[in-house]
């Protein structure tokens, strides 16, 4: 593979698949750039004008711009806080000689292969209904007044439903990654006096800490876009209360219409994610590190 | 004190019986190795008297107290791991405390335990690295230090040298002989290869199928074998079994010579072969003799002959030294 005639051939063969890639990514990043510098509004068409960085102002200090940054960080963090604090006992859990264990391990993993807008679609109608859903079942079953989930905890059903999403994601990696533990070092630790929980602490978890990154880094990428779980189920609202910064790009889009502003927006996003994954990768990154 | 006695213990997995009865005394302070061919539950029997494994049966008794039911870190057991099982992301510090730490000692009592073993086995300078760090004879030694360290009543080895190379096995044999004879704890060592059984132990288990064949010192093995088994197993190159005509003759089934107790000449007396192959070490040299209906016989004698393939040589067995085995393999004693 390392003569020149096979470097050349693999390079003029790897070409057109790079250059369509390219410009996949540099047509929609160009344009939404040109965009962002225009009043630009669906309703009025044709009076575009360049407007400079006003849309930028506009957007960044529209008050609905910090709500809904504060959003997407707390959805981000309470779905990896929830997905690695329960999936690591799953993982535990799963990775024991049980009967049956196959099916198990089959029905943990099945969320993952629902679509956003289906699962969204179940919690909201078959769960956490306050009339017909389960939850509120249950509640009256036991004496309780239902809770209105997505008027009282907008934020924290949401969290819910992603968290539901993700876990089998998270519990898959750490799963594969227990079953890698060698098990004489278990054996090893057992030897050496230490109990369940100490091997726990001092054996599985520093074992388990490059998966954790990994899950982090991942759910991170995709959290920080979440959409149609919010879409289908509360509209962003009430108010701002369940609005991200996914969410409030498409409502400056699509709701006002206002494209500049939207496409101001999208390039704010690509800032914060940015910004968010030189933090992580500052702070995890370096159990990625052999 | 550890003074380690199995009484007909007992094993299996589901229908598979993988140890079959087995008693054993081990005294205080010997140096006893489980030799065996795979899968004869020579790592069985260790993990049993480890408290790994559970026993389906008998008694194991560690000074006289009968341990079937204790955890193994009650046990007062250290055992060193065929793959080290190091902890990887704890230094060699750490790994080697550690046992101390789950038992509770005070910091200073286990720094100094740590720097004494480390000082023991020359590893203070590689103390804060961590085991990735370290080559595999280093490894072997913190997995060594960890075990000493606790101050056990017996060592536990499995296969422990099977990953080193050569050159660095047979240094680390002397390495590990040397230090359990300083430390004078009790070691039971499991290991597949005769040479490290026949120069490292006191004494030597040969086990087969589940069953203890026979228990004797290096020498007892190889100069009376219970059975047509140890006999074949014990020695290198393998003693060469004769059957038939020639063994009535000695009155017994089967009669076993070792290689190094055939004369070879180049005309004799003795059995008459064709040599098939000669292999030169320099200090000696292996033939393979085809003798026709006594099949082929190996031979070793100090020096060189300058026997080439395809030469007639005659191979008389010195008489003294001639093994006789009865019809189901036991050895006859005169």
């Amino acid at each position: 593979m390392a003569t020149q005639q096979t470097q050349l051939l693999a390079r003029t063969l790897l070409t057109p698949a790079v250059a369509l890639l390219f410009i996949w990514m540099i047509v929609p990043l160009a344009l939404t750039v040109y965009f962002s510098t225009l009043h630009y509004n669906l309703l009025d068409p044709g009076s575009e004008q360049f407007v400079g960085l006003e849309n930028f102002r506009y957007f960044l200090t529209d008050p609905a711009f910090l709500a809904s940054l504060q959003n997407t960080l707390v959805l981000v963090g309470s779905v990896l806080a929830i997905t690695i604090v329960v999936g690591v006992p799953l993982a535990l859990l799963l990775d024991q000689q049980v009967v049956g264990l196959s099916i198990v391990r089959l029905m943990v993993i099945a969320p993952f292969f629902v679509m956003p807008t289906v699962s969204a679609l179940v919690w909201k109608n078959l769960l956490m209904h306050p009339v017909s859903g389960l939850f509120a079942w249950l509640a009256k079953l036991l004496g309780l007044t239902p809770i209105d989930w997505f008027n009282d905890v907008p934020l924290l059903s949401v969290i819910l439903i992603i968290a539901w999403q993700w876990l089998p994601f998270a519990t898959l990696i750490l799963l594969t990654a227990l079953q890698s533990l060698d098990e004489e070092q278990k054996e090893a630790a057992e030897m050496d006096g230490a109990s369940a929980i100490s091997t726990f602490i001092y054996i599985t978890l520093p074992h388990l800490a490059r998966p954790i990154t990994v899950v982090i880094l991942i759910e991170t990428i995709f959290l920080l876009t979440v959409f149609a779980e919010i879409f289908v189920t509360t509209g962003g609202g009430p108010g701002l209360q369940t609005t991200n910064i996914a969410f409030l790009i498409y409502s400056q889009a699509l709701i006002q219409y206002d494209v500049g502003s939207a496409s101001a927006g999208g390039l704010v996003a690509v800032v914060i994610a940015n910004i968010v994954a030189f933090f992580l990768v500052r702070i995890v990154g370096r159990n990625l590190e052999a | 004190m550890g003074q380690i006695t199995l009484q007909g213990v007992e094993k299996s997995f589901g229908p598979v019986h993988i140890i079959k009865g087995a008693d054993l005394d081990i005294a205080d302070g010997s140096f006893v190795v489980f030799v065996g061919p795979s899968g004869c539950g020579k790592t069985t029997l260790l993990r049993l008297i480890a408290g790994l494994e559970d026993v389906t049966g008998g008694a194991i008794l560690i000074d006289g107290r009968n341990v079937v039911d204790v955890p193994p870190a009650k046990r007062g057991l250290s055992m060193v791991f065929q793959s080290y099982a190091l902890y990887p992301h704890m230094s060699v510090r750490g790994n080697i405390a550690f046992g101390l730490k789950m038992a509770g000692l005070p910091k200073d009592e286990i720094n100094r335990k740590v720097e004494r073993a480390a000082a023991t086995l020359n590893l203070t300078p590689y103390l804060d690295r961590k085991p990735r760090e370290l080559s595999g004879g280093q490894r072997q030694r913190v997995a060594i230090g960890r075990a000493i360290v606790r101050e056990p009543k017996a060592f536990l080895f499995d296969e422990p040298l099977s990953n080193l190379d050569a050159a660095l096995r047979v240094q680390m044999r002397l390495e590990v002989t040397r230090l359990q004879k300083q430390l004078g704890t009790t070691a039971i060592y499991v290991t597949h290869d005769q040479v490290e059984a026949m120069t490292m132990a006191d004494k030597i288990v040969v086990l087969n199928g589940g069953k203890i064949e026979q228990y004797g010192s290096p020498l007892e093995l190889y100069e009376r074998p219970a059975n047509l088994f140890v006999a074949g197993f014990i020695g290198s190159p393998k003693m060469n079994f004769v059957t038939g005509e020639q063994a009535k003759e000695h009155g017994a089934a089967t009669i076993g010579v070792r290689p190094e107790h055939l004369k070879v000449e180049r005309d004799g007396q003795g059995w008459q072969g064709t040599v098939a192959v000669a292999e030169h070490l320099g200090s000696d040299t292996f033939l393979y003799v085809d003798t026709g209906p006594l099949g082929t016989l190996t031979a070793r004698y100090v020096g060189e002959l300058g026997l080439s393939p395809g030469d007639q040589v005659s191979l008389t067995p010195e008489p003294s030294r001639i093994h006789r085995f009865d019809d189901s393999g036991n050895s006859i004693r005169a």
